[in-house]
Parts: structure tokens; sequence; C-alpha cells
């Protein structure tokens, strides 16, 4: 491991005053406008959803081991899948990178002493938390049984469960959303140090900044719609429901337009992290730049025009499906770009093997099988078959889970260090990568055999008399158990790193990037003085040039605050 | 009024100045580059509204239009003409925070707010004359034959009260969410009269009376599209009154 | 036709085929980038992996040729699919001009079809091999979708507004009918079958076919193709309609307060007008079947509940009113005057069915057996569900 070379030239600060030690008590966490504190508050409830939503993932594939409904009854199945959806959806993967590592790194990446709206930023936790809260209270009392995507008129004339009250959850976490993409956007345009050009911008910041993009203007889509369908449930406005002269396929378009560029909120970060790892794990300046900078943009911009493929057999013009057919494929050459550019990357590299390149390679290897697999759902044709079925469940966790999901384990393993100030256990953390990928082969790619098979999703009992259909769902849910297994060893040894693992020098993986040239963990306000950046992006050099930016003797701690002010 | 605080950051520091700032412009450019972000998540609010609106404008055109030529468009104008004027208080609010005139920043602002309190005491007598005419789409919710165009058909009259509900269920929306901002708009101006008063602004730092400006010209917009859209569009399909 | 290719289901219509085509295609083009992006990472990781903690490699910008080479190369792939499936959509979704027509209904959770010459079908449908099979789609209430995998196609059906959905079987069979949009409840038990038959036996089918099952067979085949089952079943799957077992001959309260004794008339009562009189607790949601069950076919679906309740053997007093009705729904169900007419004669007295139902005690033992456990549980339980619902 190349923690030790580092050590060589960069002794830790034992007693040094950071951003965790800096005041104590619930208060000052609670009332902190500091971005990484506010990242580790995201980090605690983030993984908090994430943990319920596995619970019912694992009760979802308990329930399917057998062809019979017979772990619980249907009305119970459709709540399980449904509150999967909701917490995993709203709740983990749409504000998991973003608002732990984005919130923690990019003012570090940048250069910055913190985002540009600190108070915004902890009221953008609190919203989250409100509206998490809110749904979690729906969810225990009666629960949900509409399916994540609220179709209607279900979802307004005939589910008899708390519509309202998640809906409203989800309506006020939209705000959350809306104000962290806000202040990304305003402090990479106005708040980056000097020196530190648009083109010398960490390819995290460039996916940051086209989630942000997203998150503006789509979220208040999502917030109109939800409102109106509560306001049609609550009033019978008749804005949706077809006997009062609404249509049920405005919902769709309406929840799609933002439904769709969510998606995108959802994997862009995990991209941005994988460009990181990429780089940075073998020692590569990223193949191409401007292409996979730009890819981002584009992805995020054609991501709007997209969202007529959710609805290619809802009875749409088969004209509209062609166009929205065509812009699916178009939308998909941007990311086959990045891979291409990743796997670039790695030749005449110095590809280490520790545990975020392993998620880092995790990742590009099971994107690409979720990337080709959307084509399958953009063929209008072949997506005639496949809809609504488990090729569709498999494909999205191949992107969501494989992607994302890898994605932010791999970028938490690689920041460890700087947030937490420890080091993970690289054995324990090679393995759980392994066991997770692993797992989640098996038990998401026999989704795609049963989807062309034409097992409908959301089925809480299937047919019997297809023998095939129950093996190829034992092996998903025997992945699943090996997943959650994978999933718990980050949860107990992150946790234990924190109070036994090794000290963390300020650059333990020897990367150039602007966060790393401050201590592990950093002082509340980043960076002793602020720097001036001279070097481009990805600009490896010899251990020894990357020092600490400014001083930081044992004794110069008091002092500092007052340094980056003068 | 105090442009510049001693501290012991020294001369350079102004007292507003955030701490992760490294001076006021950049915390100016950042406070307005977010204001205008915050305003284009406005649109796309105001967006899926509008969206609906043209939707079934375009499918029931006739309802629409009866609807519509039920709005007394006299009113709507009136309104129209006093949030162009507040617009016009407020720009020249703006402009006094600027050369740092701390009486007429607070006259323009009183009358931003007097203007915008009178568009809304119209609103409400608007929203009464639709309470007694029994147009509030809830199940109470009253369209008289006559006001059915003759030519449609006898079986279709129910779908064309319904298709008129749904009218004012839009006009409800979107004036009153439309009017929720207003409301918004007169609690920040409050606030600004305040501070103004305590004399926290001055020609250095202003943000906040610049950034609430920019706040009640989008409003206005909105109103801008609104009044063609829900009181003028199709009136001459109708008599209107 | 792929049979023999694993994890593809039955191929049983003209468009199967072009659409596997596809998939194919699309499979292989998955394949070979898949193998190409694994192979390219596994050769990078060995050949250059860190050597020496303190290596700089050298760093290499990017090439445009490259970029454009992997830009253009997925773009025009792409296309190709693109291409290849909008025309087999448009296969899939233009209407053919001449078709057998077939009316489709979905509800909360059944298929009804209606054929043109009146035979009315709940989760099943024949249709014939060889001859295009037009659907006109639409339903009562949220959003379903008709999907039959053997088929590979797929409709969404919406309320307020007709769907419509074309194929064409090549081979006959029984293939899975699903819903394939989720719609509540039981979303799940939405299916059905699709029975594609020769031309001939399709014609027999229509002009009624004879019926050699015993009643009590024949009425439990009915009772799982009509959707009784949806709501009646014991497993209490959705609990929307009361259970049936040992239900003939107990004291039935009804919503309107009123107490009666479950027998033969008021069963039949329940089916053909099931607002008449509602058990309490459960609400006014069935369809009624009149017109869509023979008289012959009422009386078997009357024996098999009726066999439900081992213990019961009496219906005397029933069958006298059943005869009063039966002339009236007689001419309500003209699709099966001709065959049936006799039938109805003949199974009206009580003779017939009298030893029918004592066969039918004997060979539904096991039968009986089996729903004996689930029978006195589920008497049980019925109160106290009814009190949840209330």
């Amino acid at each position: 491991m190349q923690v030790l070379e580092s050590e060589e030239f960069e002794t830790p600060v034992a007693s040094r005053v950071n951003y965790l030690n800096a005041t104590y008590g619930l208060k000052s966490w609670l009332l902190t406008k500091d971005h990484k504190r506010i990242a580790l508050l995201y980090l605690g409830s983030v993984s908090f959803f994430f943990f319920l939503g596995s619970i019912y993932a694992m009760m979802i594939r308990l329930e399917l081991l057998t062809p019979r409904g017979d772990l619980v009854q249907s009305q119970t199945y459709n709540k399980l899948f449904t509150h999967h959806g909701i917490l995993m959806v709203f709740f983990f993967l749409i504000p998991s990178i973003p608002t732990v590592l984005g919130n923690f790194l990019v003012p570090l990446m940048i250069g910055a002493k913190d985002l540009a709206f600190p108070r915004l930023n902890l009221l953008s936790w609190y919203i989250y938390m409100v509206g998490g809260i809110l749904t979690f209270w729906a969810l225990l009392n009666g629960g949900v049984d509409t399916g994540w995507t609220f179709y209607v008129p279900f979802s307004t004339t005939f589910s008899n469960t708390y519509v309202v009250a998640a809906g409203l959850g989800i309506f006020i976490n939209g705000f959350s959303s809306i104000l962290t993409g806000l202040n990304f956007i305003v402090t990479i345009h106005t708040m980056r140090a000097p020196g530190m050009t648009w083109f010398r911008l960490p390819l995290f910041i460039w996916a940051h900044y086209a989630t942000s993009l997203i998150m503006i203007l789509g979220t208040p889509v999502i917030a109109i719609t939800v409102l109106l369908v509560a306001l049609e449930r609550l009033a019978r406005i008749g804005i949706f429901d077809p006997a009062l002269g609404g249509d049920p396929i405005l919902f769709q378009h309406l929840f799609w337009f933002y439904s769709h560029p969510a998606v995108y909120i959802m994997v862009l970060p995990g991209m941005g992290v994988v460009s990181e790892l990429i780089a940075n794990f073998s020692r590569k300046n990223i193949f191409g730049y401007s292409f996979v900078a730009f890819s981002s943009i584009a992805i995020a911009v054609f991501g709007f025009l997209v969202w007529g493929h959710h609805m290619f057999v809802s009875g749409q013009s088969m004209y509209a499906g062609m166009i929205f057919s065509f812009l699916s494929f178009a939308v998909a050459i941007p990311s086959a770009v990045k891979v291409f550019n990743w796997t670039a990357t790695l030749y005449q590299g110095s590809i280490s093997y520790d545990t975020p390149m392993l998620y880092g390679l995790g990742f590009i290897g099971l994107f690409v099988i979720g990337g080709m697999t959307g084509l399958f759902l953009a063929a209008i044709g072949l997506d005639i078959h496949v809809h609504d079925t488990y090729f569709v469940v498999a494909h999205f966790h191949y992107i969501m889970v494989g992607g994302t999901v890898l994605a932010y384990l791999g970028g938490l393993h690689m920041w460890w260090p700087k947030i937490s100030g420890r080091m993970y256990p690289e054995g324990w953390a090679r393995f759980a990568a392994l066991v997770i990928f692993v797992g989640f082969n098996l038990t998401f790619f026999p989704q795609f055999l049963l989807g062309y098979m034409g097992m409908p999703r959301r089925y809480h009992a299937y047919p019997a008399d297809l023998p095939v259909w129950q093996v190829l769902h034992v092996m998903s849910s025997a992945g699943a158990s090996i997943l959650g297994m994978g999933l718990t060893l980050p949860l107990i040894y992150l946790v234990w790193s924190m109070r036994y693992g090794r000290k963390a020098p300020a650059n333990p993986w020897a990367l150039p990037g602007l966060e790393w040239r401050t201590p592990s963990p950093p002082p509340t306000e980043n960076f002793a003085v602020t720097p001036v950046v001279t070097w481009e992006a990805y600009e490896f050099a010899p251990p020894e040039e990357l020092k600490v930016i400014g001083k930081f003797e044992p004794g110069d701690e008091a002092d500092h605050p007052a340094v980056t002010k003068g | 009024m105090a442009a510049h605080v001693e501290t012991h950051h020294g001369v350079e520091a102004h007292s507003a100045l955030q701490h992760h700032f490294d001076n006021m412009e950049q915390q100016r450019e950042a406070g307005s580059l977010g204001m205008w972000i915050f305003l284009v998540t406005e649109i796309m609010f105001f967006g899926g509204l509008f969206m609906a609106y043209l939707l079934y404008r375009t499918a029931y055109p006739e309802a629409f239009a009866a609807g519509s030529n039920h709005l007394d468009w006299k009113l709507g104008g009136i309104n129209t003409v006093v949030l162009i004027c507040s617009s016009l208080t407020m720009a020249l609010a703006v402009y006094f925070a600027q050369v740092g005139s701390k009486q007429l920043q607070i006259i323009f602002l009183v009358l931003t707010m007097v203007l915008g309190a009178t568009f809304l005491g119209i609103k409400a007598v608007e929203y009464h004359e639709k309470y007694v005419d029994h147009l509030i789409p809830i199940p109470g919710f009253q369209w008289e034959e006559k006001n059915i165009p003759k030519d449609v058909a006898p079986q279709e009259r129910e779908g064309f009260k319904r298709h008129v509900q749904m009218f004012y269920w839009i006009y409800f929306a979107m004036t009153g969410l439309h009017a929720l901002h207003m409301i918004i708009g007169l609690g920040l101006l409050a606030f600004l009269v305040y501070f103004t008063w305590r004399g926290r602004y001055t020609p250095e730092y202003h943000a906040p009376v610049e950034l609430t400006g920019l706040y009640w010209h989008f409003v206005d917009i909105v109103w801008i599209f609104l009044f063609p859209l829900l009181y003028l569009l199709g009136r001459h399909l109708g008599g209107g009154h | 036709m792929q049979n023999w290719i694993p994890f593809i289901p039955d191929a049983a219509s003209t468009v199967a085929g072009q659409v596997d085509g596809l998939y194919f295609y699309l499979t292989g083009v998955t394949i070979f980038f898949t193998l190409l992006v694994y192979a390219l990472l596994i050769l990078f990781i060995i050949r250059y992996r860190r050597r020496n903690p303190r290596e700089i490699p050298r760093p290499i910008a990017g090439s445009i040729k490259l970029e454009s080479m992997w830009t253009v190369i997925p773009f025009l792939i792409a296309m190709s699919i693109f291409v290849w499936g909008a025309r087999l959509s448009f296969t899939q979704y233009r209407m053919p001009a001449e078709a057998l027509d077939i009316y489709v209904v979905g509800k909360q959770w059944m298929w009804k079809f209606q054929h043109t010459t009146g035979q009315r079908e709940i989760n099943e449908l024949h249709i014939p091999v060889g001859r295009k099979v037009k659907l006109t789609m639409t339903t009562e209430d949220t959003i379903h979708s008709f999907f039959v995998p053997a088929f590979r196609t797929k409709a969404d059906v919406v309320p307020g507004r007709y769907q419509y959905l074309w194929f064409e079987a090549t081979k006959p069979g029984r293939y899975e009918l699903f819903c394939a949009e989720y719609c509540g409840t039981n979303h799940s038990g939405m299916t059905g079958y699709i029975v594609v038959m020769e031309p001939t036996d399709y014609d027999n089918w229509l002009s009624g076919g004879a019926n050699q099952q015993s009643p009590v067979a024949a009425g439990q085949q009915l009772f799982q193709t009509l959707g009784c089952a949806t709501c009646h079943s014991d497993a209490g799957q959705g609990g929307r309609g009361p259970a049936l077992a040992g239900l003939l001959g107990k004291q039935v309260q009804l919503n309107n307060g009123q107490t009666i004794t479950a027998d033969d008339s008021y069963i039949r009562e329940s089916i053909t007008d099931p607002q008449a009189k509602i058990v309490a607790g459960f609400g006014p949601i069935m369809p009624t079947f009149k017109g869509q069950v023979s008289e012959e076919q009422l009386l078997q679906l009357v024996t098999f509940i009726k066999s439900l309740s081992p213990a019961q053997t009496e219906g005397k007093a029933a069958t006298a009113p059943a005869r009063e009705n039966n002339p009236q729904t007689g001419t309500a169900s003209p699709e099966a005057q001709g065959t049936t007419a006799p039938d109805v004669q003949r199974s009206n007295p009580v003779g017939p069915t009298a030893p029918n139902a004592g066969q039918g005690g004997g060979a539904q033992s096991t039968e009986s057996q089996r729903s004996n456990p689930v029978g006195p549980t589920n008497n049980n339980a019925r109160p106290k569900q009814r009190q949840r619902r209330q």
C-alpha cells in the first residue's frame, strides 16, 4: 500500500484542530454550517434510509423464493416494493453521492472555504429529514401500495393507503434537492480558487455541475406533479381523472419529465466519482478530459428529452415513440464515450489494486451491461415485449446498484481517510468489494432472463408451472443475501475504523487534487491559506511535491482561522 | 451610514461579508446567481401548471373559452397595471439603494408594498365574486345552463360543465400559487423596510434589496403570462360581459 | 421455434420470431462490447499494474481520432438498432385491416372478453390459429396492461380511451396472459390464458361444444376461469368477497340487517344479481354474471359451491325457486339456446343433481379432505375478517 510511502514525507499532526474536534456537543453538529459536518449528517441519514430500503428488498426476495404468495399477503407485498422504491430512490439514490461526497468535496476540490450558502445547506438537510420522517411515518402507519411511480388513477382513486402523506414527504424532500443543486452551481461558478479554471476542475465537479442542473430544472416539476396528485386525491379536481375529463397519461408525462432525468441525478455523480477513481488509482490523467466533461453536460441536457421512452406501450402516438426512441439512443452515446475513455485511461497507467479502484473497475464492468441493456429498452419493438417485466428491473438495478451504489462505496473508501482521518482496513474492504460484486451479479443477472421470458414486475406470485422461473428467482434471492452480507461489511468496518483505524496522513494515495493538499481531517476552514492552482487536473507528481498548502504546525491551530482571513 | 466597519479584519472586510467569501464582490455575485437559479426553478414549478393548462385548453377549447369569458378582464387588467407599476417602484427602490438614499428607498419600498397589497385586494374581490357565483371548483360548483353554448349537444352538456370546472381548478391553482408568491414577496419587502430603516444597506452592500427586486419582477412576469392566458385568450369566441 | 435456446419463452405469434431476431442481434452486440471492455480492462490491469509505488506514468491527453471513432461507431450501431426497433414496432402496433374482433375489458383483477358472436369469457380467451385477432381494449377502473409473452406483445389499457392490439397465433396451445401494469392488491392474480385452437376446434368451441365433465369438476373449473377465486378464494387473498367453504345451509347476516339461510337459490341469485343481497361487511363490487354463464353452467357452479360444504346434503327447498328462475335467465343467455335447452330440462329435476352430488362427494373425497382443514379455519376467520373490514 502507498500509505507507508506517503508517511515518509508527511507526518500527521496528532492534536491538530480539525472540523471534527473543533467544537463538541450535539448542538454544534445540529447547528453547524460547515459543509463537511453537514456531509456527515447526510451520511448518517442516507445510510439509515438505505438500510431500511434494503430490509424491504430482502423481504421481497424472500417472498419470491416460491411461486405462491406464501410469506406475505399480496397487499403487504405491494407495500414492500413500494416502500423499497420510495426509500431507495428518493431518500438514498438521489441524495447519496451529491449530499455526502458532493457536500464534503465540492468546496475542498475547488479550493473554497465552504459552499456559497452554508445556511441553505444546513436547511436542505433539515428539509430532507422532515420529508424523510414524514414519509417514513406514512410507511409505518399503514404504508403506501402505489409503487414508487404513483401512477394515476390508481394512486388518486383506487389506492386506500397513505398516498398523500408519502407524497407530501417526497414533495418536501424535493426542495432539499433544489437547494443542494442551487448551492453547487453557485459555488462552482463563483468560488473556485485562483487558477482553478473550468478545465482544471476534477471531473467529479463537472459531474456534480451537470447533476445540479437537473436537480434545479427537474425537481420543481415532480413537486407540482405530486401536489396535483394530492389535490386530485383530496378534492377530485379531475386533472388526471378520465371520468372528469382529465388525462391519466398527463401524469405519466409530468412524472417522467422529472423521473427520467432523476435517473441521471442518480448516476451522473457516480460517473464523476468513477472518473476520479480510475484516474487517481492508475495515476493517469483522464483520457479525453473534455469529452468526459462535456458528456456529463450532454447527458444532463439529453436526459430531459427522453422521458417518453417510459411510455412506449401507454398508447402514445407511434411517431412520438419514434422520436423518444431516437433520442434515447442518442443519450446512450455520451455514456459509451465515458466508458471507452475510462478504459483508455488505464492504458500505460500505474494501476493499483486498492479497494477504491476495485469499485471503480466493478462500476465500469456493470455499467457496460446496464447501459447496453438500456438499448434493448430504447428499441420500441423490443420494449413492447420487455416493458414492465423483470428485464427492466434488472436493467435499472445494474445502473442504480451496480453503478451508483458501487461508485458511492468506492468514493467513500477513497475519501474515507480525508473524511474520518483514519484508514479503513484494506483486506476487509477488498473482500467486501468482491462479495458485493459477486452477490450483485447473482441477484440481478437472472432477472434479465426472467424478464425476457415474460415475468412481469411487481408480481407477488408467479406461475408455478414454469419451473425455470422459480430456479431463476431462487438464484436471485440467494444472490441478494450475499449482496446483503457484502453491504453490511463496510458498515461495520468503516464504523470500526473511525476509532481503531490507523491514523491517515494528509495524502495517503499521493494524489494531486486540492482536497489532498490539506490535512486529514481538514480544518473547519478547509485550507490554511487560499490555494493558488498552477497545475492541471490529474497532474501526478512524486509524493514529495504534493505537500499540504500553507503551514500546519502543532502550535498553529489556534491561529490558523485568522491566517485565512488575512 | 457605516460603509466600512472597523474590525480586526482590517478595513477591507465589510461587516456583512460572510467568512467563507473572499470579498464582497464574490459574495454579491454568488447571491445574485443563486437568486437567478432559484427563479429558474420557479419557472419550472409554474411550468407544470402551464403545461396542464395548455393541454386541457387544446382538448376543451370551448369550455375553457366559456370559463375564461366569465372572468372579469377589467379587474384583471387593472391588476396588470398595478403590478407593472409596482415593478417600477421596486426598480426605483433598488436604484436608491445603490445610490444610498435611505429615505427614497423606504418610500419606494412602501409604495411597492401598497401596490402589491392593492393587487391582492383586487384578487380577493375577484375570488369573492367567484364564490358568490358558485364557481369555486368544489362539490358546490355550479355552471348555469345559459352559459353553455347552444351548439353543445344535450348529452355533452354535463361534460362541458366538468371541463369548465377544470378550467376553474387551473385558474385557482395558478392564480393562487401566484398570490402565494405575492404574499411571500410582501413579507420580504417588510423585512427590507425594517432593515433599511435600521441602516443596514449601503451602496456597497444592498444585495438583499437587489435580490428581492429580482424576485418581485419575476412574480410580475408570471402574471404577465397568466393574465392573457386566463382572461383574454378566446374572448372573441363568446360574448363575455 | 426457438425452444432449444434456453431462457426464451414460447414463440407462438407471427411477430415473436421478429422480436426474438432483434433480441438476438442486441444480445450479440451487448456480448461483443462487454467482452471487448472486459478484455481491455483485464489486459490493462494486469499489464499496467503498479510495480513501483513511486512510478509516474507518462500522461496521455487523449486522441480526437479515437474519440470520434468511439462516438461514431456506437452511434451507427445504435441507429441500426433504432431503425430495426422502430420498424418492428410498426408491425406490432399498426392494426391489420381485416381481423377477428374481440373486445376486452380490464377490471380489478380480471380480464373480460367478448367475441363478436356474443360469447363472453373471463381470464381465458379462445382464438383460432393462423388468423389475425384484433383486440379493442378498455378498463373499468385503473390502468392495466395486456401482456402475452408468447406473442411478444403488450399494450397498456387506459381508462377513458380504447387501446388496440393485434396478434396472429402460429401454433395451438395455452399461453400465459399477464397484467403488466401494476393495478393494485391482486395485480399478480390478474392473469389468464390465451387458448389457441385449430380453426375447426375453434368453430366447435364457438358453437358451444359438448362438455363431458361432471358438474362439480366443471363447476370448479368455471369457478377458476370466471375469476370467482380472485375474490372468494380460500387463501383469503384480497378478501373482497365472502369465503364460500362451508357456506351452504348457514345463516348469513346481510348488510341491511336481515338474516337469511344460504341455499342454492341464494347462491344463484348472488351470481346473476350480486347487488340484491350483500353479505354484511362487503362492498357492492361484484359484477353480474348474468348472460355470461349459461343455465347449465350456473348449475355447475352451484353444485361446486355446495361440494365445499361436505356435511350439506339437502337443498330440496332450494331447487324449487331455482326452477322458477330458469326460464327467465334461459332467455337471457341466447348463446347457449340451441344446445343447452334440453340440458336444462334434463338437469332441472332434482333427480340428476342428487346423484351427481353423491357422486361428486365420492369423487371429490380427496378434494374435500384437502379443503376440509381450510374450511373450518376459514369459518372461524370469517367473522374476524368482517369486523376488521367494518
